[in-house]
């Protein structure tokens, strides 16, 4: 009876220390938020263009991580996509063209001559990258424009142009190697004769 | 003693064709008309053109300053006019355009006054680094990097080993040797100044074997100068083989110490030059000339004087390329740089810049095109001879795939792109074009990350800002409103507070007034009525006073039930005028 006892003594009171120390645990190193949202915001391009449907990035990183699809952000493309497949274990899926296609990099550019001052697109950049004053000139500071191109459509004059960034020997990138599909040497121009031929 | 010469894993040993330069000495170049000034000759930012289109510069005037730590200043290799400023091809893979200063010559080479330093050792050490700065002196062996920024480790790091790169391992290039050749005391002069910055307890010069001549030159100049005991310096003779002038090959070489992945050679205690940064050096301290020239081997099969030139910076390849004597149906492609690790140009009007040691004019036999890549059989001998001690079959893989992550892992960016793998690979796989893409890419997707982390501290603080806003917004209205409730609280109190007889009373009064205002204006009118009847003699005038009269009687009686209610009499006098008035009529 006695050897009984101690069993169950000697369990509960591990159960209890356990106990404690799970308790302390969940005290002592709870996470704030959901870290899962921030990895989601941290892999999306930050364009803040809104083509997903959501007021920015963040409420879009909620949105995946509540379980919305992760073929929503064109800014981002397949590089995106592939990236938030590989973090939330999911198959990458090709990019849902209903929110628009993947474009080249832009900036944008008002031209300034044709430019009255109204301040609106100032108030719609997400990133404050507009410069300028009622009334005054505005311009775009290229170093901030993340190419969302929501400044565009509120111009009533129709003076900003979405522009493809310059290519310069600093950000110039080696192209891929091609490889050759004419592996076999005497592959090598026998397309050309055969053409020559016909 | 002799110094104890190490090994590196690895290398190559391709033919060295270094005999066909090294026939004729070092000859000044032609003074071509036109010279082209990248703003941008290394790593780091271009510099700010200090001049304007139209102005005249004498030699070796700056031209642009450094802009930011790792810059450089360019200087006006010739006297001239400075004819534009813009974009122009320079010496880049890409074969782009970037911005540049173009200089026409005037042909007289006028210099500026020279400016050396007596004495350097007298000088703070700042400021003689700063001086080497304004020199515009960058590093002549390879990337090009700045030497003030190398002579600045002496700050934060121990230098204990200064090395002295005079390797000059790739085929082709000899213009390290020609220099040492000719001008070892320069080279020694310039070692002796960069010893007085940064203290080295010991300076080993490391040198090929395959250079006997220069070999001999520099230990003869040693033994005259004494500077061998004085600073402790060590000529080394290393075998040849290639890569051994790369900056962390070369220190395994001489001192058997591994630079880790990811430090720079300082964090060892060690920093490398190049012979042509030294003799740079000794230029510009001890005769005042900033880095306006350097020597560039032109050769290739397809010159027919393959030779050394002191090349003004900003020379066209053109200009050198026809005083050796080119011969353009024999020449299939131009390369700047040596054929392991230079890249192809097309363009024959690119300049000379402070990175340019040579310039190869090859036949169609000597430099044929690649032949088409074969896969990979995983022979390993890549692996064999990689100085970095990569694994570039795993890295082609990884390149090929675009799993750029673990390329990185596999420490993709240790590669230095020597050439070595893709020189001994059978399947003629372009290896080491497949490493530029990696790491270029990989650079973009650093780049573009560390862009969008940046507009989300940009949208965040918007988003934080658009709310402050609103709330003060809220604050201010909240604040507005408070204050009104509070005022009329305050008024219906000061309200509630008067006896109720008082404000019966109040209200009589008010009517009262409003009765004898209303009697007034009515006795007025009529009286004005009366007075125009009178005036024109019309009908009725006797019913019309009656009416008067009437009225005066009322507008008496209104007025006195006011003022015996307590009305304060602003009418005192309207009273007795109306008296008057009516006694007048």
């Amino acid at each position: 009876m006695s050897t009984i006892l101690t069993a169950v003594l000697a369990l509960l009171l591990l159960a209890a220390a356990f106990g404690l120390l799970l308790g302390y645990a969940a005290v002592r190193f709870r996470v704030e938020g959901d870290p899962i949202v921030e990895q989601i915001d941290a892999i999306l391009p930050q364009t803040q263009c809104g083509q997903c449907g959501y007021p920015g990035c963040k409420p879009y990183a909620e949105a995946i991580s509540n379980g919305d699809a992760i073929n929503k952000c064109p800014p981002g493309g397949q590089a995106t996509i592939d990236a938030l497949a590989d973090l939330l274990d999911l198959e990458p899926i090709p990019l849902d063209s209903e929110h628009g296609e993947e474009k080249p990099k832009t900036v944008a550019y008002i031209r300034e001559d044709e430019c009255i001052g109204c301040t609106k697109c100032i108030q719609a950049c997400p990133v404050d990258a507009i410069l300028g004053a009622a009334k005054q000139m505005h311009t775009v500071i290229i170093s901030e424009c993340t190419g969302c191109d929501l400044c565009v459509e509120p111009c009533p004059v129709d003076c900003i142009d979405m522009i493809p960034l310059p290519v310069t020997p600093n950000n110039w990138r080696w192209p891929a190697p091609v490889s050759d599909p004419s592996l076999i040497l005497t592959d090598r121009g026998r397309g050309h004769l055969m053409q020559e031929s016909a | 003693m002799m110094v104890k010469v190490y090994n590196f894993h690895g290398g190559i040993h391709p033919p060295d064709n270094k005999k066909h330069s090294t026939r004729s000495p070092i000859r000044p170049a032609p003074l071509p008309d036109r010279l082209i000034l990248p703003l941008q000759q290394h790593i780091g930012h271009p510099a700010t053109p200090l001049v304007a289109v139209g102005d005249c510069v004498l030699k070796g005037q700056k031209i642009a300053e450094p802009a930011g730590r790792i810059s450089a200043a360019v200087h006006a290799p010739t006297s001239g006019r400075i004819s534009y400023i813009g974009p122009h091809p320079i010496p880049h893979a890409s074969g782009l355009e970037a911005d540049t200063i173009v200089l026409d010559s005037d042909g007289k080479d006028e210099w500026i006054t020279h400016q050396p330093i007596s004495d350097y050792r007298q000088m703070k050490k700042s400021e003689l680094i700063d001086f080497i700065r304004e020199a515009g002196i960058a590093g002549l062996g390879g990337a090009g990097f700045p030497t003030d920024v190398k002579l600045h480790l002496g700050d934060d790091h121990i230098v204990n080993t200064l090395i002295i790169n005079a390797a000059e391992c790739e085929p082709y290039i000899t213009a390290d040797d020609m220099l040492l050749r000719e001008r070892a005391d320069q080279v020694l002069s310039g070692i002796e100044i960069l010893a007085h910055l940064l203290q080295p307890s010991h300076i080993l010069i490391g040198i090929e074997d395959n250079k006997a001549h220069a070999i001999r030159s520099l230990s003869d100049a040693l033994q005259q100068t004494q500077l061998k005991t004085k600073l402790n310096i060590d000529l080394v003779v290393v075998p040849t083989k290639y890569p051994s002038g790369g900056e962390k090959q070369l220190i395994k070489l001489l001192t058997n110490v591994e630079v880790p992945s990811g430090k720079i050679p300082a964090d060892v205690g060690i920093v490398c030059q190049n012979v042509g940064t030294a003799a740079a050096i000794h230029r510009a301290v001890h005769l005042g000339e900033p880095l306006i020239s350097r020597i560039v081997t032109v050769t290739g099969e397809a010159v027919g004087h393959p030779q050394n030139l002191e090349v003004l910076i900003g020379t066209p390849f053109e200009t050198l390329l026809q005083a050796s004597e080119v011969d353009h149906n024999r020449l299939f492609r131009l390369v700047m740089g040596g054929p392991m690790m230079g890249i192809s140009v097309e363009n024959d009007q690119i300049p000379v810049i402070k990175t340019t040691n040579c310039i190869i004019a090859a036949t169609y036999d000597e430099m044929p095109p690649a032949p088409p890549a074969q896969p990979c059989i995983r022979c390993g001998m890549c692996e064999q001879v990689c100085p970095a001690e990569l694994l570039p079959q795993q890295l082609y893989w990884f390149a090929k795939g675009r799993e750029f992550d673990k390329a990185r892992h596999h420490n993709l960016f240790d590669c230095i792109e020597c050439g070595a793998c893709a020189y001994v690979c059978p399947s003629s796989i372009p290896l080491v074009q497949h490493y530029r893409f990696a790491k270029s890419e990989i650079r973009n997707e650093e780049a573009e990350q560390k862009k969008a982390d940046h507009a989300r501290i940009r949208f965040e603080a918007r988003q934080a800002r658009l709310e402050r806003e609103l709330a003060e917004k809220e604050q201010k209205r909240k604040e507005r409103a408070e204050a009104a409730a509070k005022q009329q609280l305050l008024r219906q109190r000061a309200e509630d507070a008067k006896p109720a007889a008082e404000q019966s009373n109040e209200a009589e009064l008010k009517q009262l007034k409003t009765a004898a205002a209303i009697a007034r204006t009515k006795l007025k009118k009529a009286r004005d009525a009366l007075k125009n009847a009178e005036d024109k003699g019309q009908e009725g005038i006797e019913k019309m006073q009656e009416t008067v009269k009437d009225l005066e009687l009322k507008a008496e009686q209104a007025h006195n039930a006011w003022i015996s209610a307590g009305g304060e009499d602003p009418a005192a006098k309207a009273s007795p005028s109306i008296q008057q008035e009516t006694e007048s009529l």
